[in-house]
């Protein structure tokens, strides 16, 4: 047992809620990067076992227990299965590299739309999707698991400048309500 | 004067504002020009270099005049639109460029300076002495000229930026715009009409005709009630399409919360990027004036603005009202006036042939030739067959003929074309891909014909989505001659009281148009800028073609043969905080936190910024007064005792498979695959330039893994080096990088105790024999899978630990905790620097992107056995040799001198200037273990001149020392103390 105490990376910040829409840290327990040129008769079955498939570009397979989303060129991240079981791919840890936060509820979409220049409505970005783009002037992985829920990994270093981001514009969404 | 029953105003909401320290009532619906009208208010500001008196001149955004400073919490926000600003409970709002006040402005001094400030007059008069403009000329006419004024503090305010995507994209919302939207909207294209007005109508709000049989505000809330309850249709008021941009990208601003009282994280305003597939270019056209001697007068308006007042604010500009038009349009004017019952004193049409039959007088060939009222009209003078007589009144409604609101069209380099029978410019066809012109933008001067142009670009554009198009029915509406016969200017006695003014904004008046004519400025760009007209911020809505007309008749050539000046973006200004929105301060750029970060602000650390990363630049202790003393304690911690240093901001990358080693023997200038597993190996790297890119160490974790380390600042570009290099030119290898860099906290232990502290921590002991200088592998921390590696940036006994980066606050504290102990502690940015020179090691600070192996001293690393990336190019004649600037250290010839970075050096006793410039100093730093300043520097042949004098200047922080060349290792040159 680790005697070092572990901490996530936005440790100490409570979900806060704004107008509809909430954001709060989703904690990661395991993200493994699975890089194959080729998906072989191996990592597909063991990827099967988990549940999950590789992901064709721009979309995750998967859900809650083990998510496999693109992520780049032959590349996925698995986030949360176990990694020991795979095969005929390189894997990196990456459990510690990144922050996940969740933002939900109605008008998600247009939260991020004030900091993400893609376009997320729901037709061009369904449930499923999945995209590496800016945050602003992040980096980020994006998903969509619901029509309004996303989840988003954003640097573990620069997590908190992505909450404020994030929460800046959905206060200022939020102080639209009631504009006439 | 408010008309009762008239107007689209809520009469039962009242709201209180502010105008010049008199408090004044309005109604809901009120622009602060309508609400100013209806109190009687005629004057609203000063000209911008004459002073002149000005009042209202538009109802629209194209307002050259009615220019106003906002008020609000110490902030103002200068040349605010009158005719934009919406009312509201508390507004606060003043006249600007005027001193002072509005009514009796002592810089109106100007204008009776007024001949010898004619177009070009400043290049003219200004030209000597030359000294004498920066100190004396421009400054005088920068206080005597100008627009606002601002608070001087920061704009705080809350802005935000925004993306929005569509199939299409309506701008616009008269009639043709609603009709595009509708259709487009049944036809179940996603669509966004975005208009700048507070609301959407268009012209429909101010004129008296029926659509559809219904008075049209009815038909617009009809249209609009169906638009809102469609899914796929989004209405953006107060939204002004600035620019047109590449691939269907349209920048739009919208003011969110300029109309209400400021409330907290409401946005001002919020610039956005629309995306869209088509777009329909609704934005209906702008009344010109007609440039008649002294037309400048508050009280004289545009008449569709006249009109405006009257239908949509209910409000009458004047008591007795006269109209000089040259249209059959603008009759309208007069009818609804006196429908109002408004006295209409006299209808002046220069047209010969035109109608006089209505219910007041009417002149036909008749013109304006003066007028008079100091601080408002009070009369006007018209000639009438060959002879002058006057006539009171207080408001004179002009009108020249409308202008399609092309610019949107112009700004993929479009140029409008000149259309005869409207006397305008026209939109280009095909201007834009993907945007069609519709209704008055298109030149369509009739309600039924910008319906049905509407409607059939929006048929259009839903062809090219590949989609069917609904039966839209087209609603009857008047469909009206408009009847112009062109005239841009009256001919006046001339003399400087009755100049014909074109652009209002800027005080460009004809004869100044003809002045550069005359001066040979005859094409219509040059005019524009020595005359300043249409460079206002109204950017020459209401005065350019006009003012071409006029340039085009001096000259000799029609308006075709002229030309027009084009429209840049933005079509209505943006302020820069939009734009920015969120940069401001620390939303610059993302910060970058350690996980020692809080343990380091706990400290007193004080934070430098370091690739966004956030660094502790040292700890201070009580009783230290400045960073220096802190920096020689932290020295003198490592050399003697043991320091802690967060390093985790060095760029690691995972290197993994069958051709890893072979990979980076490709990127690396010296050989990676003999290195050992479990070993360390130094590494360079060099750019295809053959420049030294970075460096770094890289380590052998398995046969076919290994980990590289960059410098802070380069991590992402290497990052991107090795991406690159895989891709182009390594395909089909077996190698695989990612960043990992996130993913672990790593920090130094370094000093003669580092060993000791270290084995207080790791579950199993290092063992110096199994773990010699440069060697990497596995270990344990308080049950912690971790990675160390013997490596030294101090020069002592070092190493650096790796942890995952969830328990890296959790070490971090640990290790501090152990080291204070052991008589050490934690060090920061200053003295890992200090620490660093003494041994001569480099960073970015020297192989700033200018210099080579052989600079640097490592030429030797570029292996002969070997190809490498930038190996042939480092080799060119002239990257070798006495020539270059080699890396040398230097120390000042008296101990207590400092070393400034950035300072030139010079050979003594040679004169200090450009040519004989020898090197330039990279890297300083007070040497606690030596007790000197030292520094490292690239001198002219530096290596052979090892013990020579050189002379340190900095020209800008007036240093001029002399200092010795000396190798730059300045500590334990054998390195005894890292190998222990």
């Amino acid at each position: 047992m680790p005697s070092l105490i572990a901490k996530t990376p936005l440790e100490g910040t409570w979900p806060v809620t704004h107008g509809g829409l909430t954001l709060a840290e989703v904690e990661l327990t395991r993200v493994t990067s699975v890089s194959a040129p080729k998906v072989g008769r191996d990592l597909a079955a063991g990827l099967k076992a988990l549940g999950v498939s590789f992901p064709k570009p721009n979309q995750f397979t998967g859900f809650d227990a083990v998510r496999m989303v693109w992520t780049s060129m032959d590349q996925a991240f698995m986030i949360g299965g176990d990694p020991s079981g795979l095969s005929g791919a390189v894997m990196t840890d990456q459990s510690d590299g990144w922050a996940c936060l969740r933002l939900e509820g109605a008008g998600a979409d247009q939260a991020l739309m004030r900091l993400v220049p893609l376009d997320l409505r729901r037709d061009a970005f369904p449930p499923g999707a999945a995209a590496r783009a800016p945050l602003n002037h992040m980096q980020m992985i994006l998903m969509r698991l619901e029509p309004d829920c996303f989840e988003l990994l954003v640097f573990r270093s620069m997590a908190r400048t992505a909450w404020h981001e994030i929460e800046e514009a959905m206060k200022s969404l939020a102080a639209r309500a009631g504009l006439v | 004067m408010r008309i009762e029953g008239k107007g689209l105003i809520d009469r039962d909401s009242r709201v209180g504002f502010r105008f010049d320290g008199r408090d004044y009532m309005g109604f809901k619906g009120d622009t602060l020009a309508s609400a100013l009208l209806a109190n009687g208010v005629r004057l609203v500001g000063r000209s911008f270099k004459y002073h002149r008196p000005r009042g209202i001149l538009t109802a629209g955004s194209e307002e050259p005049n009615a220019l106003v400073e906002i008020l609000e919490d110490g902030q103002q926000t200068p040349n605010t639109r009158a005719t934009v600003q919406e009312i509201f409970d508390g507004l606060q709002a003043k006249s600007q460029n005027r001193w002072p006040s509005v009514r009796f402005d002592a810089l109106a001094i100007n204008d009776l300076a007024a001949p010898f400030l004619s177009a070009g007059f400043y290049y003219k008069t200004f030209m000597w002495p030359r000294a004498f403009w920066e100190k004396l000329y421009e400054p005088a006419i920068r206080r005597a000229a100008g627009l606002g004024s601002l608070s001087g503090r920061h704009d705080e305010a809350v802005y935000e930026k925004a993306f929005a995507f569509c199939d299409l994209l309506v701008i616009g919302s008269g009639p043709a715009g609603l009709m595009a939207a509708l259709t487009a909207g049944r036809a179940g294209a996603d669509v966004i009409l975005a208009d700048e007005d507070a609301r959407m109508g268009g012209r429909l709000l101010a004129e008296t005709g029926t659509v559809g049989g219904q008075h049209g505000p009815d038909w617009v809330e009809e249209v609009l009630g169906e638009l809102r309850a469609m899914p796929n249709v989004r209405l953006m008021t107060r939204t002004t399409v600035t620019g047109v941009h590449d691939d269907g990208t349209y920048a739009a601003l919208e003011r969110v919360g300029l109309h209400v009282a400021p409330r907290p994280n409401l946005p001002r305003e919020c610039f956005w990027r629309i995306v869209a597939r088509q777009a329909v270019l609704a934005s209906g056209a702008l009344e010109r004036p007609i440039a008649f001697p002294s037309n400048d007068r508050p009280g004289i308006m545009m008449a569709g603005a006249v009109r405006a007042y009257l239908n949509r604010w209910g409000v009458a500009p004047g008591k007795r009202v006269t109209l000089f038009a040259n249209t059959d349009a603008a009759r309208a004017t007069a009818r609804d006036l006196m429908a109002a019952g408004v006295k209409v004193a006299a209808i002046i049409d220069p047209r010969p042939d035109a109608s006089t039959v209505e219910d007041c007088p009417v002149y036909a060939g008749a013109q304006v030739i003066d007028t008079a009222g100091r601080l408002g009209l009070s009369r006007i003078t018209i000639a009438h067959r060959g002879s002058e007589f006057r006539i009171e009144t207080d408001c004179l409604a002009m009108s020249g003929g409308w202008n399609p609101t092309v610019h949107l069209t112009c700004h993929k380099g479009g140029r409008p074309v000149w259309n005869e029978a409207l006397a305008a410019f026209v939109p280009a066809p095909g201007a834009v891909a993907g945007l069609i012109p519709a209704g008055s933008a298109n030149g369509a001067m009739s309600t039924a014909a910008c319906l049905r142009e509407g409607r059939d670009a929006a048929l259009s554009a839903l062809a090219a989505l590949d989609r069917s198009a609904p039966d839209v029915p087209l609603p009857e509406a008047e469909d009206d001659t408009y009847g112009i016969a062109p005239l841009w200017h009256v001919p006046g006695k001339g003399g400087m009281w009755k100049r014909q003014w074109l652009d209002f904004a800027n005080d460009v008046t004809v004869k100044d148009v003809k002045l550069a004519a005359q001066e040979n400025y005859a094409s219509v760009e040059h005019m524009k800028r020595y005359t300043t007209q249409g460079m206002a911020p109204d950017q020459g809505k209401n005065s350019n073609v006009a003012a071409l007309a006029v340039l085009a008749d001096a000259t000799g050539r029609g308006i075709p043969e002229t030309g027009t000046t084009t429209f840049r973006p933005p079509f209505a200004p943006v302020s820069v905080a939009a734009m920015g929105a969120g940069g401001r301060g620390k939303g610059f750029a993302p910060q970058r936190f350690l996980t020692s970060h809080e343990a380091s602000l706990e400290r007193g650390a004080p934070m430098i910024e370091a690739g966004m990363w956030y660094r502790p630049s040292y700890f201070p202790r009580p009783g230290e007064a400045t960073w220096r003393e802190a920096c020689d304690r932290e020295v003198a911690m490592v050399r003697h005792a043991v320091g802690i240093c967060d390093v985790s901001t060095l760029g690691k990358i995972d290197i993994q498979g069958r051709d890893a080693a072979r990979f980076l023997d490709f990127v690396y200038t010296n050989t990676f695959s003999t290195l050992p597993v479990g070993r360390v190996r130094y590494g360079l790297m060099l750019r295809e330039d053959g420049h030294v890119m970075d460096d770094g160490t890289t380590a052998r974790l398995g046969e076919t893994h290994f980990l590289m380390t960059t410098t802070t600042a380069a991590a992402g570009q290497v990052m991107r080096h090795l991406d690159f290099v895989r891709q182009a030119y390594c395909a089909g290898w077996d190698v695989h990088c990612l960043s990992v860099t996130e993913n672990w906290a790593q920090f130094a232990v370094a000093g003669p105790k580092a060993r000791a502290l270290l084995n207080s921590v790791l579950d199993a002991p290092v063992d110096p024999e199994a773990f010699p200088f440069m060697a990497c592998g596995p270990v344990r921390v308080h049950g912690v899978d971790a990675r160390l590696f013997r490596i030294s940036f101090s020069g002592e006994e070092g190493y650096e630990i790796a942890v995952p980066a969830r328990y890296g606050e959790a070490l971090f504290r640990d290790l501090l905790a152990r080291a204070e102990t052991m008589g050490g502690g934690p060090y920061g940015m200053e003295a890992l620097n200090v620490l660093r020179l003494e041994k001569g090691f480099i960073t970015h600070a020297e192989i700033h992107g200018r210099v080579t192996a052989f600079d640097i001293g490592m030429e030797r690393m570029i292996s002969p056995k070997k190809d490498c990336i930038g190996k042939a190019a480092a080799q060119r004649p002239g990257l070798m040799g006495p020539e270059r600037e080699q890396l040398v250290g230097l120390k000042p010839t008296l101990p207590d001198q400092m070393l400034t970075a950035g300072a030139h050096l010079f050979t003594p006793g040679e004169e200090v200037c450009r040519a004989s410039d020898q090197g330039y100093v990279t890297s300083v730093g007070p040497s606690a273990t030596l007790g000197h300043w030292i520094g490292l520097a690239f001198l002219k042949n530096g290596r052979a001149r090892n013990g020579e004098m050189v002379r340190v200047v900095d020209h800008l922080r007036k240093i001029d020392i002399l200092a010795e060349v000396c190798d730059p290792v300045f500590h334990d040159p054998e390195g005894r103390k890292l190998r222990a």
